[in-house]
């Protein structure tokens, strides 16, 4: 009897560590293909921009903070993907919610002007998280009462909230000149923290910001509401048998719409830290998603749908893109530089189904 | 004698578990071979390494003496050898006929060719009485109708060695006679029968042998003819099982669910599935719905445990009108169920033991605080249910149920829904799939439930078990109740003519 359960422990130590060494083989594949279309387009220049892809974001303590500063709204939506996952939804809606609540953010920061201080910063980050999660009420709804595939209606989501957006943006906060929208009141922008005078190279500070301690913390609240919690229990049980759950007296259309709100919610706060982030970026009057909420499914993939992992493959694939910044010093197009880290991303996320692949690898090791 | 199948030495290990440890299985050409064991013995592993699904870990395979790998189901459909699983795999949202050719379907120009196929379904039905609507979805039609899809799925392959993994634990008594005469007249034509059951009857009555496996190994292989039952099931459990469920005669009180005209719409319209229905169950009784599979005793019992909503009369618990209660509030009510298709219902397969153990009540102050569950509570609660009940699995209140037996899975939801101690007890087909020693002992539970004071209400197809557990009879046909006997008054013939439709009491 005491055998057998040694003989447990083990094998459980084998299935998690399958599943880390199925991501990290995935990733290991990815950067191979990269490598490959890099010898393709630019041969004499490839070794040295693969480098770049690989160390740039180490290179200095400033290209660290950008990392940081870049992984931030993509572990937002990457949560958002692998919540709505994880509760047996897809949420390819991940874009309206961000732009719809970065609107919220940004209108709030330009208009509101009678907070002070970081309460105005809260506040923008509230309403945000509240019209991203209004913004997932629809196909939530739709999926639970109305059988509609969520897919369908979060597509269409997007493309109203991105033009409503566009919309709201000319009526109420537009910097004509700039074609994009106004710049937020101070007290809008997320505080530094310090972490500007940490993540910085001589006198070039990086855009680091306390957004990515929020996103870090969404992370794991994500993980206690999902693991840990009757609530949780609730929504996965809603993900994976329906029927069931029914039979179990929880209120499955209720958790539908719930899953559905909070992954909403996730991605709508994205909106607002990136473009509070006090970068200079403010939201640009153009006919085009928004493209972090749909770099959150490769971020949830090769997170494996946990909320930590979810963390760190979101800095995972925010160095790659530090890095693919610094190719730039050996005569890549940023066009090309854009295709080879997607190649990475998607071909990590692809080499994901050798997951099962990796398991009897070690099985069959572990018998010899 | 030749064999036709041969595993020899098979052996395969799950996380924690040797479902197979150097098992022996050899059938004969034409002969009905039956594999009997425990829940969890490794039956159902067996027969899908032959299948493909699994790879043993040792052993080999042999057809008509020559050894072959069989690597997936495909290479087992080339070999002639066909499966009905313990748990269907159909597609539901397809028609019974898109479902019978699947993976071997006609095309013709690119476009699907269906009307031979329909043609031979309808033919092979006919012959060996497997009654389909070919055009029916699946998620429209009774567990025992899939059924049947399942096994006509397997014969328009024209497969000779046929793996059959306890297809009658679904079937109502007529149809299991049934499926005994095709079985017959399948061995006759010279194909080879691989059958699981738990129940003894059925072997005595086809098998020509029968291999007896415990904890994963063989125990023996037996000429049927030279066996008697109490000999199988000692074999089998390692003990002498009482094969009659001892009781008293009940002791009836006050009416804890009173059913009164109730109906619910059907399928088609214009036709309610359950017509008028009135009847009680009172404490300290054991009322058993009997009936032929799909005359509405699934849906009688969806109303009223609130899957379903019913469209006329009511539905008292207790002496609280509960009819338009949604479903947890009557679960807290005191009502406890378990549901006919355990893996539609009753089980979130992706969970682990514990936490389907917990699915009714995970909820209550015990395993949760401030709304943060409790997994030490948890985790103890399920390890004593898993003791109590004899629930067997690789990796114990951690094992994902997905991967446990048929019937260890049943005896989990069983386990669940009577230590809730619910003042009514709804089981529907709770045995089914349990072997003899789980049978008796989950018969026994019920008992005592009813002796502690406690109605219950059974839903069974199998006469066996409605003479001999319940305290009164109900029988049930096309939605309506047609009679009302007690129990020991009560005879299978007679339950015959009024399942059937021959007979019903006067109103
Ligand atoms: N895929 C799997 N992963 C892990 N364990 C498994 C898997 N399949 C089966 N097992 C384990 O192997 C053992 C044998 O299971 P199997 O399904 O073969 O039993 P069985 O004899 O068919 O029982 P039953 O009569 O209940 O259907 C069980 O303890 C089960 O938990
Ligand atoms: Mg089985």
């Amino acid at each position: 009897m005491k055998k057998e359960h040694n003989k447990k422990c083990s094998l459980l130590a084998t299935e998690s560590f399958g599943s880390f060494s199925a991501s990290v083989m995935a990733v290991l594949v990815g950067l191979l293909f990269g490598l490959v279309i890099l010898l393709l387009t630019n041969p004499s220049q490839a070794v040295y921009g693969f480098k770049a892809i690989l160390f740039g974001g180490l290179s200095d303590m400033k290209n660290l903070g950008q990392v940081l500063y870049f992984a931030t709204p993509i572990i937002m939506t990457g949560l958002s993907v692998a919540f709505a996952n994880k509760t047996g939804l897809f949420n390819i809606g991940a874009s309206g919610q961000f732009i719809t609540g970065a609107f919220a953010a940004v209108f709030v920061g330009v208009k509101v002007q009678s907070l002070t201080g970081v309460s105005h910063w809260l506040f923008a980050l509230f309403m945000a998280t509240l019209v991203g999660a209004f913004w997932a009420v629809l196909p939530g709804v739709l999926k639970a009462y109305c059988n509609v595939n969520e897919v369908i209606s979060c597509i269409m989501m997007n493309y109203i909230g991105m033009y409503m957006v566009n919309l709201l943006v000319k009526n109420f906060v537009f910097d004509v000149r700039k074609n994009q929208s106004m710049a937020v009141a101070k007290t809008a922008v997320s505080p530094k923290m310090g972490l500007d005078s940490i993540f910085k190279t001589g006198y070039s500070t990086s855009s680091v910001n306390a957004g990515i301690l929020v996103a870090v913390l969404a992370g794991i609240i994500v993980y206690i509401i999902l693991e840990k919690t009757t609530f949780g229990f609730e929504l996965k049980a809603c993900g994976y048998n329906r029927e069931a759950s029914r039979y179990a007296g929880i209120n499955e259309k209720r958790s539908i719409v719930l899953s559905m709100m909070i992954a909403g919610a996730l991605s709508g706060l994205g909106g607002a830290l990136l473009y509070l982030a006090g970068s200079g970026k403010s939201i640009e009057v153009l006919d085009v998603l928004a493209a972090e909420g749909f770099n959150g499914i490769p971020v949830a993939l090769l997170g494996l749908n946990h909320p930590i992992g979810v963390v760190i493959s979101g800095i995972f694939i925010a160095y790659l893109n530090v890095g693919g910044f610094n190719m730039q010093l050996y005569n890549f197009a940023p066009q090309v530089i854009e295709v080879i880290i997607s190649v990475i991303i998607y071909f990590s996320a692809f080499a994901l189904l050798m997951k099962g692949f990796i398991m009897r690898l070690a099985k069959g090791k572990e018998e010899k | 004698m030749e064999y036709i199948i041969e595993m020899l030495g098979i052996t395969k290990e799950f996380p924690g578990i040797k479902a197979n440890d150097n098992v022996t299985v050899q059938l004969k050409k034409g002969e009905i071979h039956a594999l009997l064991g425990e829940n969890g013995a490794g039956k159902s592993t067996l027969m899908s390494i032959l299948f493909g699904m699994y790879q043993p870990d040792k052993g080999v395979i042999r057809k008509n003496g020559q050894e072959v790998k069989i690597t997936n189901p495909n290479d087992a459909n080339r070999l002639g050898i066909g499966m009905v699983h313990q748990h269907f795999k159909l597609v539901h949202n397809f028609t019974v006929l898109e479902n019978i050719i699947l993976g071997v379907e006609d095309t013709k120009y690119g476009k699907l060719e269906m009307s031979a196929a329909r043609e031979k379904v309808l033919k092979l039905s006919e012959m060996y009485g497997l009654m389909i609507d070919p055009d029916a979805y699946i998620q429209d039609i009774t567990v025992g109708m899939q059924q049947r899809v399942e096994i006509l799925k397997m014969l328009y392959r024209d497969n000779e060695i046929l793996i059959l993994d306890e297809p009658t634990a679904v079937l109502t008594p007529q149809e299991i006679d049934e499926l005994i005469n095709i079985m017959r007249n399948l061995a006759d034509e010279g194909k080879s029968i691989l059958f699981i059951t738990h129940k003894l009857n059925e072997i005595k009555s086809v098998a020509d042998r029968c291999t007896v496996l415990r904890k994963g190994q063989t125990i023996a292989t037996v000429n049927v003819a030279d066996a008697d039952k109490e000999q199988l099931s000692e074999m089998m459990v390692g003990r002498k099982v009482k094969l009659q469920v001892e009781k008293e005669k009940s002791n009836p009180g006050n009416p804890v669910l009173k059913v009164e005209n109730l109906s619910v719409k059907g399928r088609t319209e214009g036709k309610n599935s359950v017509n008028n229905v009135l009847f009680e169950v009172r404490a300290g009784e054991i009322v058993c719905i009997a009936g032929i599979d799909g005359n509405g005793q699934t849906e009688l019992v969806e109303a009223i445990t609130g899957l379903k909503d019913s469209i006329q009369g009511k539905i008292i618990l207790n002496g609280k009108d509960i009819t338009k209660m949604p479903i947890r509030r009557r679960t807290l009510s005191g009502i406890g169920h378990i549901p006919e298709d355990r893996h539609k219902h009753g089980l979130v397969l992706e969970y682990t033991v514990e936490e389907n153990m917990v699915l009714q009540s995970y909820f209550e102050p015990r395993f949760q605080k401030f709304g943060f569950l409790r997994f030490d509570s948890i985790k103890e609660y399920a390890k004593g249910l898993i003791s109590q009940y004899d629930v067997r699995s690789g990796m114990g209140e951690k094992t994902v149920v997905r991967s446990m037996s048929g019937g260890n899975q049943q005896k989990a939801i069983i386990a669940r829904e009577i230590d809730r101690n619910p003042d009514l007890l709804i089981a529907v087909q709770p045995t089914r799939g349990l072997d003899v020693g789980a049978n008796e002992y989950i018969h026994k539970k019920i008992v005592e439930h009813r002796d502690s004071g406690k109605a219950v209400l059974l839903v069974s197809l199998e006469l066996d078990e409605v003479l001999n557990v319940s305290d009164r009879i109900l029988v049930i046909y096309e939605g309506e109740l047609v009679a009302d006997i007690p129990a020991d008054e009560a005879n299978a013939q007679e339950l015959g003519l009024y399942m059937s439709g021959s007979k019903r009491r006067e109103q």
